[in-house]
């Protein structure tokens, strides 16, 4: 046997340990060629961003200026607008993430996943980079956003490290749900179905969040499901950088449960992907 | 067989299966299959629908576990060494593989990533691969805007990068006008001579078989009904063409393979192709 092929072998832990520094190397090749290659395609088509900005506006400036005044919704802000921008960029990237395992099953169809399968990337590298290219679509929205919410006078707090925390916060947060999208997709035979399914989990999670309304003024079973929606803890910590609304909750906390979530997610995918094909 | 003689055939034989079985629940896709695949040979699967030909390529690129048997290639076991066998081989599936959304330049460099083409070599690399498949003309355009006989060549220049042993393709030349066909075979042609790249393909077209391969297996039914040279194979059965030996082994009877999804599938592929 060649060198290069004991060299890929980990039979015993001694061996797997010394591995790992050339498992993590290819680990984050595969994910930088997967995550350039979802700029390329952004590159490719910017009108995405903008069509895709439309509706997280209208939220905020139809529902929020709508409810502008409303003190129990805006949860210890004088405007209800304010309140409501970090969850509508959270929101919008939620949609972004949910719906990329669309991606998958049309790469399924069209034979791309099988190909990728047979290269040497580590599955948890191409779901990573497909992740990083959810993240970097919700990047640009986000940006779009915040640029609209200067405009429009809409009063967060401009500090560089709160409004950089929040967007980590935010990419972390759809790198997960880009992972959850694309579990569901392994699951699924047909893009109709994934649709659906797409609909079925945004929803809940979008409602069943404290994105729109305080988790203070829910009924108890909402409040209690609330609570396990790792988006509640995204929107959760931009509000508290953003905004400096922190409703009793702790920041550690938000970017532990997002990041943990992440990790989760990210490891049952490089299991699923695969069976996406058969 | 000793250990040591086994290892030296390994070396020799690029793909060496035996004794291959793959199950999907009731149905017996392959069913104790044995060939080998010497270095440098373009060697031929052929089947009729269903047959298991798909299935084979797919458990010698590692997107699928065997039920029971081994398989090699380039020496490497494809359920121990996965990854050794990955970087070793290049595979180009039935359906296409390029990313329409991507220019064809963007393609090359994005499997030259993938594949794991050191950094430095990639540009250089891409260039070789330009030119040996004749792409210069188009390598801005989108994948999608790409033709059928263009979309082959590039995926087949996506695959060299890594300058793999063998190279896999499920049929490589289904939906293609004559003339993007001829220059497909061309260019493999010119890879086996210049490289020695061993060619391991699967088709239905049986005179692009009998002119392009060294040695033929015609699966039928997850076994394999016939292997041998074209020229073999006719004098065994004692007929005038290669086609005639298909319809001999296979029983000539009408094809049955193919769910739905398959054939939605293939035809889709073949529509877009033309």
């Amino acid at each position: 046997m060649s060198a290069r092929a004991a060299d890929v072998r980990a039979g015993s832990p001694e061996s797997a340990l010394r591995l790992l520094p050339v498992r993590a190397a290819r680990l984050r090749d595969g994910t930088v060629a997967m995550g350039w290659a979802e700029l390329r395609k952004l590159r490719h088509d910017h009108l995405d961003i903008f069509t895709r900005s439309v509706q997280p506006l209208l939220w905020l400036f139809v529902f929020g200026t709508a409810l502008r005044h409303n003190q129990a919704l805006a949860g210890g802000s004088d405007d209800y607008r304010a309140y409501l921008a970090p969850g509508v960029m959270a929101q919008a990237a939620l949609f972004v993430a949910i719906f990329f395992g669309l991606g998958v099953i049309w790469e399924r169809d069209v034979g791309q996943l099988q190909r990728l399968l047979a290269t040497p990337m580590p599955r948890l590298g191409i779901v990573l980079g497909k992740a990083a290219g959810a993240a970097v679509r919700a990047l640009t929205q986000a940006v779009v956003l915040l640029c609209v919410i200067a405009v429009a006078g809409i009063g967060i707090r401009w500090s560089v490290p709160r409004v950089l925390g929040a967007v980590v916060l935010l990419l972390l947060g759809t790198m997960a749900f880009a992972c959850l999208s694309m579990i569901l997709a392994s699951l699924v035979r047909t893009r109709e179905r994934f649709m659906g399914i797409g609909q079925l989990v945004v929803m809940p999670l979008f409602f069943a969040s404290s994105a729109l309304y305080p988790l203070a003024i829910m009924p108890v079973w909402l409040r209690v499901v609330a609570h396990a929606n790792p988006l509640s803890y995204e929107v959760h910590g931009m509000r508290d950088l953003l905004l400096g609304i922190s409703a009793g909750g702790v920041l550690w906390l938000d970017f532990t449960v997002v990041a943990g979530f992440l990790v989760v997610t990210a490891v049952i995918a490089a299991k699923t992907y695969p069976r996406a094909i058969l | 067989m000793t250990a040591l003689a086994r290892a030296e055939e390994r070396a020799e034989q690029v793909v060496l299966v035996d004794g291959l079985a793959v199950r999907f629940g009731e149905v017996e896709a392959v069913a104790g299959i044995s060939f080998d695949v010497a270095a440098g040979e373009a060697f031929g699967l052929l089947g009729p629908n269903g047959a298991g030909k798909t299935t084979t390529i797919r458990v010698l690129t590692t997107l699928l576990k065997p039920g029971a048997g081994t398989a090699f290639v380039a020496g490497h076991d494809v359920v121990r060494d996965g990854l050794a066998v990955r970087q070793s081989i290049g595979y180009i599936p039935q359906a296409i593989s390029i990313d329409g959304a991507l220019t064809a330049y963007e393609n090359l460099e994005f499997y030259g990533r993938a594949t794991g083409v050191p950094r430095r070599e990639r540009r250089p690399r891409i260039e070789e691969a330009v030119e040996a498949m004749q792409l210069e003309s188009f390598l801005d355009r989108l994948g999608r805007t790409l033709s059928g006989g263009m979309l082959r060549r590039l995926e087949i220049a996506t695959a060299l990068l890594k300058r793999p042993v063998v190279l896999f393709l499920d049929e490589p030349t289904v939906g293609l006008d004559p003339t993007a066909r001829r220059l497909v075979w061309e260019r493999l042609e010119l890879l086996r001579e210049e490289a020695g790249t061993t060619i391991f393909v699967t088709t239905h077209q049986m005179e692009e078989a009998e002119r392009q391969c060294d040695r033929i297996a015609i699966m039928d039914n997850g076994t394999i009904a016939a292997l041998g040279s074209p020229g073999e194979l006719r004098q065994r059965f004692g007929v005038p063409a290669l086609e005639d030996v298909f319809t001999k082994v296979t029983g000539g009877r009408l094809e049955e393979g193919g769910s739905f999804r398959d054939v939605r599938a293939s035809r889709r592929r073949s529509r877009r192709l033309a």
